[in-house]
């Protein structure tokens, strides 16, 4: 069998949630198939410059192409485009032109997916919102398989992405929750899925006391791990932390990750900066609980990485889909205010016995859900089933030129408004089990 | 937190998360910081809500009476016509209109204004609603501080009314104690209570045995059927008790600490034990 994995930028030193999450699948089904990764020269999220050199190249093994970018993105066109895409009534070719400006806009990957289509059986397309995505999956739209990673923000209201949602061959969602809002969003619910998610390589002997060692941490503390901006709720995080520390508590904070705000000069808030994987997993291993404060997540994969390691979670009760992963696998507390976040965070401080049984469901949930043979064993599944089913119906075509134009498209925004909210809750009858979602239609 | 009953090897996250808002809950109120209840405190709610001025049926009324208008604005309804073919030809003629102006920032305002008064509206209808609450707690509030006086005064009444019966119930200790000093003075003497010997009850005959006497009987079975041996009841002198005089000098010695032995033994039924054995004294 012959894999394409397509995504926006690839490397080992990416660390986006995404990127990552390509990189990892495409290891791991090479292990089963013959895989090769199209991606961009583009190194930076923000501007998609070409940094990298066009052609091919090997990373970890995986075989890739990379092409360059036709043009950067303008940040202010962007801007712009968005507030008018997001928030009026606006055209089709309004949807195309912000789709353009976001970028990574390469034509030249595009032309070679609908080129080389045939050559492989499947191709897996990262990430919905890019233009790679976007253009690559309607040009093989017959054997895309599109790994959406969607958050809930305005992009999802976005009218071009229905017919991309109802029109390839396959989905593979990363939550229960990810999957709800598509198919509310879309109604491809006749669209082959199944609810898969992403593993982690989780090293063997994470240790705590080297951890303490290295950076001179002694006593309780949780942990947050990841980019430190407030549109991941880090501001809010660390107002609560302070106020929950001068009520007399004995835990710290711990923050890994690269600053993009500032970090309060507080005696409980210890900020490492941006951590190698092993000292990461030191980290988590040594702390109480992990704190994810991210009301935006398609999956948080630090989150798994906690489960893995036997470590409770203290998640944002806004995100539907850590609050969701929450109750499924009753390994994690919420919050949707200060006062529950102290609740939440005393009763992890002070019931170590609760904590070690959050923990320990944490590390089932993980071990029967995200370990790697899993992962594996449902991608390749899907594609078996693909291959056995009769191919799915053509994409619907683009308006013409006229019916772009037309200004008929409402405000993402108000799309947005009409998804309906909240987790995807265990199901009582199969006795607190996941509602088996994931079982494929 | 005592009060979390959670077994550790059957965990369930959202009966911990209903645990954590229960305990919310009840916390609610008591959560304020100093200055938080200094200004709630410092603000006479009454001078801008008066539930009494307030009518019950404010937000029924409000909801009776009729919406702001308003209109749906979309970018087809300038062209829009109850009649096909008028509809059509001004959907033909319109790439010649916008050769003049561009319409689409008059669409977009007046769409944006429609989308205005509709949340205005919403949100009219919310502040009512919140006034109302407000209205209903402060009156409910209100009824709960009244009963909560109601039950001080009628709690104020019970501890006058205990008050009257401990004095009455001291008296008559006094008056046998008094007794008693004319047979043994030297025992009776720690138990200091002469001031209140005014007030003792007249001394009944000594064939009839008194209202005092009889409580006393009864307090004096009540302590032996209690459970604990006599002896511990009474003290080394339990043989001698009912001479009144060695029970007398147990009262003293058993007072607890910063109590001054010459302090009347408590009265009532919650006194038990060896403060029984102290009022046995005749």
């Amino acid at each position: 069998m012959k894999l394409a994995v397509v995504v926006q930028r690839y490397g080992s030193a990416i660390n986006g949630g995404a990127e990552a999450h390509a990189r990892y699948i495409a290891e791991h089904l090479a292990r089963h198939a013959d895989v090769e990764v199209m991606t961009t020269c583009a190194l930076d999220y923000l501007t998609w410059r070409n940094e990298l050199p066009a052609g091919r190249e090997e990373v970890n093994g995986v075989p890739v192409r990379r092409f360059p970018v036709a043009h950067p993105r303008d940040p202010q066109k962007f801007a712009r485009l968005s507030v008018h895409v997001f928030e009026r009534p606006h055209s089709i070719g309004d949807e195309l032109r912000w789709l353009d400006a976001e970028g990574p806009t390469s034509p030249a990957l595009v032309k070679y997916i609908r080129a080389h289509e045939h050559e492989h059986d499947f191709w897996i397309f990262f990430s919905y919102r890019y233009y790679q995505s976007y253009h690559g999956a309607r040009a093989a739209a017959p054997r895309a398989v599109l790994v959406p990673t969607a958050e809930r923000d305005s992009t999802i209201g976005v009218s071009i992405f229905a017919p991309l949602f109802r029109g390839v061959r396959a989905l593979m969602y990363n939550s229960h929750e990810e999957r709800a809002m598509i198919e509310a969003v879309a109604g491809n619910e006749g669209v082959p899925a199944v609810v898969v998610g992403v593993g982690s390589q989780i090293p063997a002997d994470p240790q705590a006391g080297r951890f303490r060692q290295k950076f001179g941490i002694a006593g309780p503390f949780v942990v947050f791990v990841g980019r430190v901006d407030p549109n991941k709720g880090c501001d809010e995080l660390f107002r609560y932390v302070e106020r929950y520390v001068s009520g007399g508590s004995r835990f710290s904070l711990v923050v890994i990750g690269k600053p993009l705000m500032a970090i309060p000069d507080h005696p409980s808030i210890r900020h490492l900066g941006f951590l190698d994987d092993q000292d990461k997993y030191d980290a988590i291993a040594a702390a109480d609980a992990l704190i994810i404060p991210s009301p935006y997540e398609s999956l948080s994969m630090v989150t798994l990485e906690a489960w893995a390691l036997g470590k409770p979670v203290l998640a944002n009760g806004r995100c539907d889909v850590l609050k969701g992963q929450c109750l499924r696998s009753n390994a994690g507390l919420f919050y949707d205010n200060y006062q529950e976040f102290a609740g939440a965070l005393r009763m992890l401080e002070e019931r170590r016995d609760v904590a070690a049984a959050l923990g320990d469901n944490g590390r089932r949930f993980f071990r029967e859900h995200y370990a790697w043979p899993v992962i594996e064993r449902k991608y390749l599944d899907m594609f078996d089933r693909l291959k056995r089913e009769p191919p799915s119906p053509p994409m619907e075509p683009l308006p013409n030129w006229l019916e772009r134009r037309r200004v008929d498209r409402r405000p993402a925004i108000e799309l947005v408004d009409r998804i309906p909210v909240g987790p995807v809750r265990p199901a009582a009858s199969t006795g607190g089990e996941p509602r088996l979602q994931e079982m494929a239609r | 937190m005592p009060d979390f009953n959670v077994r550790s090897d059957s965990v369930n996250v959202e009966q911990l998360m209903e645990q954590i808002r229960a305990r919310i809950r009840e916390k609610r109120g008591v959560d304020y910081t100093e200055e938080q209840i200094r200004e709630i405190a410092a603000v006479r709610l009454e001078r801008f809500l008066d539930p009494r001025g307030v009518r019950s049926g404010l937000l029924e009324e409000f909801q009776r009476t009729d919406a702001d208008p308003n209109y749906a604005f979309e970018d087809s309804t300038l062209f829009d016509s109850s009649k096909a073919p008028v509809r059509w030809i001004r959907r033909l003629l319109r790439p010649i209109l916008r050769l003049f102006f561009n319409p689409n920032p008059l669409f977009e305002a007046l769409h944006l204004q429609a989308q205005l008064n509709a949340r205005n509206a919403t949100r009219n209808r919310l502040y009512y609603e919140l006034l109302h609450n407000l209205v209903v707690e402060m009156t409910r509030l209100g009824i709960e501080v009244k009963n909560l006086k109601m039950r001080v005064e009628s709690l104020s009444a019970r501890v006058d009314f205990n008050e009257r019966r401990a004095r009455a119930l001291e008296s008559v200790v006094v008056y046998k104690a008094g007794e008693e000093e004319t047979t043994e003075p030297e025992a009776a003497a720690p138990v200091a209570i002469e001031s209140d010997a005014g007030r003792g009850a007249p001394a009944p005959e000594s064939g009839a045995p008194g209202p005092g006497q009889r409580s006393r009987r009864r307090r004096r079975r009540r302590g032996r059927r209690g459970g604990a041996p006599a002896a511990s009841v009474f003290g080394q002198h339990a043989p001698a008790a009912e001479g009144g005089a060695p029970a007398a000098v147990n009262t003293a010695a058993e007072a607890p600490p910063g109590r001054e032995p010459s302090a009347p033994p408590p009265a009532g039924p919650s006194s038990g034990g060896s403060h029984d054995g102290g009022d046995t004294g005749k």
